[in-house]
């Protein structure tokens, strides 16, 4: 069994108003060294495989397909090493 | 001719949108399961609004996988007529058969309202009847609707004419402070190149009748209706 964790972040020329609200109420409660905020999902997926080359393969193809929509959103993932 | 009126799991304006074609218009309407696949006896299709699949990762973001979808895709490229309405237009950019996608709405509230929409074009299946920049009081009711395109994909729509509908005022400024979602250039509908497939974010099902608050949505469903009688 994989594990992996894919990152969804919205792409940096994208506008986040979920991060910019963030941001101010984080400024309101004192954190002033605060220069972005972005707001992005976690997805977690365990998959049935061992070869490591094979989960990286059909996870990207798993995050061209549906997961992440290229028009506004960048994805990374990370296997997790202690699963191989 | 005959309308057909998709349901997804989650959709919920189907059968606002079954009326109005039935009840108001007198034209023949049936529902289609998303699974079903025989697309070939109606006319025009209806992609309504809702929450297709609860909005679960990003609006349409599943529902554009139903067997239904590769066979509008088909029947689209043949040249028949169809639209997506507010969830339908997620669905159907999700599933690239129209250019862009959808962000949430900059204020981050979900907005249910009556605005204005101005079609600035008059020359598609779906306002041929309205006048040219006609101005239509018709509702909004979405979370994601703030329609996003890179600056060469807006250039692109504005040289084909695509962009169909957009926010303004009662007299059809469309300033910023009219936009109310925070939508590229206000935009609220586009078209497709070849000109057969809509997509917008207010519901003309919803304001079909005055007792509604209005009835200028009936514009976008007679339009298709005379396009259709006229071929």
């Amino acid at each position: 069994m994989v594990e992996a964790e894919i990152y969804i972040t919205i792409k940096k020329t994208v506008s986040d108003p979920q991060g910019l609200t963030i941001k101010h109420a984080l400024a309101s409660l004192n954190f002033k060294e605060i220069e972005e905020v972005r707001v992005g999902k976690l997805i977690t997926i365990k998959l049935n495989l061992k070869d490591k080359n094979e989960a990286q393969r059909k996870l990207d193809e798993m995050c061209k397909k549906l997961l992440a929509n290229p028009i506004i959103e960048d994805y990374s993932f990370q296997i997790k090493e202690d699963t191989i | 001719m005959k309308f057909g009126v998709v349901v997804f799991p989650g959709s919920n304006c189907d059968q606002d949108c079954f009326y109005v074609i039935n009840n108001i218009l007198n034209q023949p309407v049936k529902y289609v399961w998303h699974k079903d696949t025989k697309l070939d006896k109606f006319d025009c299709i209806v992609l309504p609004g809702g929450f297709s699949y609860g909005d679960y990762l990003r609006p349409g973001a599943i529902a554009r996988f139903s067997p239904i979808m590769k066979r509008i895709s088909e029947i689209v490229e043949k040249g028949k007529p169809a639209i997506g309405i507010c969830n339908g237009f997620q669905v159907l950019l999700e599933a690239g058969l129209l250019p862009g996608a959808m962000l949430r709405n900059k204020n981050l509230h979900f907005i249910c309202k009556y605005v204005y929409i101005k079609a600035e074009n008059n020359q598609t299946p779906f306002t041929n009847l309205g006048k040219r920049s006609q101005i239509l009081k018709i509702p909004i009711a979405h979370n994601e609707g703030s329609y996003y395109i890179d600056e060469k994909g807006l250039g692109e729509l504005k040289r084909n004419k695509q962009i169909v509908f957009r926010y303004c005022s009662k007299e059809g400024k469309t300033d910023s402070e009219f936009n109310p979602n925070g939508a590229v250039d206000n935009i609220a509908g586009i078209i497709n190149k070849k000109g057969n497939l809509l997509g917008m974010m207010p519901h003309p099902e919803r304001s079909s009748e005055l007792a509604l608050g209005s009835n200028d949505g009936l514009l976008v469903f007679k339009s298709i209706v005379k396009w259709l009688g006229s071929r």
